[in-house]
């Protein structure tokens, strides 16, 4: 579905991520992890075509994006950032409504069938009674999830989140990602997610790719890659891994910061 | 909760009084005259001669539709701005666009008198460098901050009032007749500002209303645009060339009215909200409504003076700036 090729990206002259390469298939989750700074998000980001990268190549089913148009990417890929920032007065159906906008005409109207896919939208989301509500009274989980489901009127193949779960607590982080599990699982939505939580990672993720300055340190299912030694690697912890009866994905017990 | 509904009822009553304040000043000044005779001097057309037929005509009317122009245009220029900045405090004045205008404009008023034709161009040429500078200096990767917009402003507004009194100082014998114009007076400028603008202005509002969507998207933020197919730099340089066109038509004409930017789409989105769909001909109605007010009282509350609309609109404007900085709007 995707494929990154050999991707470079600089930042002011410094090259921050060096010669990645990973693919994503179709139908997959796949997480993206790594320390502070280690260029996740540019990765992401350059994915999502908001970071220009200086060599390399993304391919969307083997095209590459380069050649495609900002409005026909928009029409098969969706990236939701970790914050938000919208007019705050604006209500929740009409912001989930922009998410058609990459499938209109200049001054074409919502027709029976955009309107369907919204009210589908904010169904899946859990937003149909709100959808008259202002933004600004929403929850920050009941925000993030209006954003959700911007990103699925937009009807993409692939969604990718930057750390969809940061600004929200434990109860409503695992709200977002259950939504996209269930999306996943449901339309086969291809999911690529930068996240910070390894047990969140290892549990939501069919892939993990570890990034480690700017490099490719692993990647594979969370059972190969959440190990004890890739932590202490990676993040210089130590950790003992732990299997706990109602999930298979391994679990990350942390123990203590490994001193050099 | 903004109720659509409610908006364009807003809206449509705003256009609806604006007309009626329209008839209202024509009849206002030292010779006082009825709506009835308003009415029937302006049915009957300008050929046929009446007792008013000159006055309205010729004087008051072009005075009253130039008022309404170029407070429509002003009006709409801040609103494109504050989309483009994604800022409140985005206004042709603050950020220097006006007076960029004007230094070109005094270029030809002064230096080259002979290229009056060209006023027009020269203040959309100066405005349109005052934007870029402004850009230059304020854009940060993350965005424009308030603080910035400020600054850059305060530049570029000082390095043209520089040109500006240089200019002056050059070409001092021509100076009132300048002077007369650069202080955003409606006095005397009648058919001839008229003529030159509107079809301009006409041109600009259309452009505008076809930039709706664009400033409803560019709204939500550049990550949110870039998500949904759209190029966040070319929708923010057509904003800008199109918001100073529109600031710099009424700078050609009129010359500096300040503020009318900054307070009319802030008033107007308390009103009906923030979504352009409605906030961009709500601005469109209260700047022409605002600037209506300023001359009509510039010239009749101390009459037989008459004091520009520009500095009734400083005046007004300064301290509405001050309680927007007190009630934290940005």
């Amino acid at each position: 579905m995707l494929k990154i090729e050999q991707l470079s990206i600089s930042y002011e002259q410094k090259e921050v991520v060096h010669n990645f390469s990973f693919e994503v298939k179709k139908g997959e989750i796949l997480s993206i992890i790594g320390p502070n700074g280690s260029g996740k998000s540019t990765i992401l980001k350059a994915i999502a075509r908001m970071q220009p990268y200086s060599t390399g190549n993304i391919l969307f089913e083997g095209e590459n994006m380069r050649r495609l148009s900002s409005k026909e990417i928009a029409r098969k890929m969706c990236m939701l950032s970790q914050q938000n920032q919208a007019p705050t007065d604006i209500s929740v159906k009409n912001l989930v409504a922009y998410g058609r906008y990459p499938h209109k005409k200049w001054f074409e109207r919502l027709n029976v069938e955009d309107e369907a896919i919204i009210d589908w939208a904010l169904e899946k989301t859990y937003l149909s009674h709100y959808k008259e509500k202002p933004i600004a009274a929403l929850s920050g989980g009941e925000a993030q999830r209006a954003w959700i489901a911007m990103a699925l009127a937009q009807r993409p193949q692939v969604l990718l989140l930057d750390e969809p779960t940061t600004f929200l607590d434990i109860a409503h982080q695992h709200e977002v990602l259950e939504l996209v599990r269930e999306l996943n699982r449901e339309m086969g939505m291809t999911v690529v997610m930068v996240l910070h939580d390894l047990n969140q990672a290892s549990s939501y993720s069919d892939k993990i790719v570890v990034v480690k300055e700017g490099n490719r340190a692993q990647m594979g299912t969370p059972d190969e890659v959440m190990t004890e030694q890739m932590i202490q690697q990676i993040y210089r912890m130590e950790a003992e891994i732990q299997y706990v009866s109602w999930d298979d994905s391994p679990r990350i017990q942390l123990k203590n910061t490994v001193k050099v | 909760m903004i109720h659509t509904a409610r908006s364009r009822m807003i809206i449509i009553t705003t256009f609806v009084v604006t007309i009626l304040a329209a008839i209202i000043a024509i009849g206002l000044g030292s010779v006082h005259i009825s709506i009835p005779d308003i009415l029937s001097t302006l049915i009957n057309g300008r050929d046929k001669e009446g007792v008013y037929t000159t006055i309205i005509w010729d004087i008051r009317l072009p005075r009253v539709l130039l008022a309404l122009i170029i407070g429509a245009s002003i009006a709409i220029s801040g609103a494109l701005l504050q989309a483009v900045m994604g800022n409140p405090l985005a206004d042709p004045g603050l950020t220097g666009v006006t007076s960029g205008a004007a230094a070109f404009v005094l270029l030809i008023l002064l230096a080259n008198p002979e290229l009056t034709h060209l006023i027009p161009l020269a203040a959309f040429v100066g405005g349109l460098i005052a934007a870029a500078i402004v850009y230059a200096l304020a854009w940060r990767r993350t965005g424009i901050t308030p603080i910035t917009i400020i600054l850059s402003g305060v530049a570029v507004n000082a390095l043209c009032g520089g040109v500006i009194g240089f200019l002056s100082i050059l070409y001092s014998d021509r100076l009132p007749s300048a002077v007369q114009w650069m202080n955003g007076s409606l006095a005397a400028k009648g058919n001839a500002s008229l003529h030159m603008i509107y079809v301009y202005a006409i041109i600009g509002w259309i452009l505008a209303i076809f930039a709706i969507r664009k400033a409803n998207i560019i709204r939500l933020g550049d990550q949110v645009a870039t998500n949904l197919g759209e190029s966040v730099t070319r929708i923010r340089i057509m904003l800008s060339i199109l918001a100073v066109f529109l600031a710099a038509i009424s700078v050609a004409a009129v010359g500096m009215i300040s503020f009318v930017g900054l307070i009319v789409p802030h008033m107007a989105r308390l009103l009906v909200g923030s979504d352009y769909k409605y906030m961009l001909p709500m601005s469109m109605a209260m700047g022409a409504i605002v600037l209506l007010i300023a001359d009509t009282g510039g010239r009749t509350l101390f009459a037989p003076l008459d004091i520009p609309a520009g500095i009734l609109m400083a005046v007004i404007g300064g301290p509405y700036f001050l309680y927007l900085m007190r009630k934290r709007a940005f």
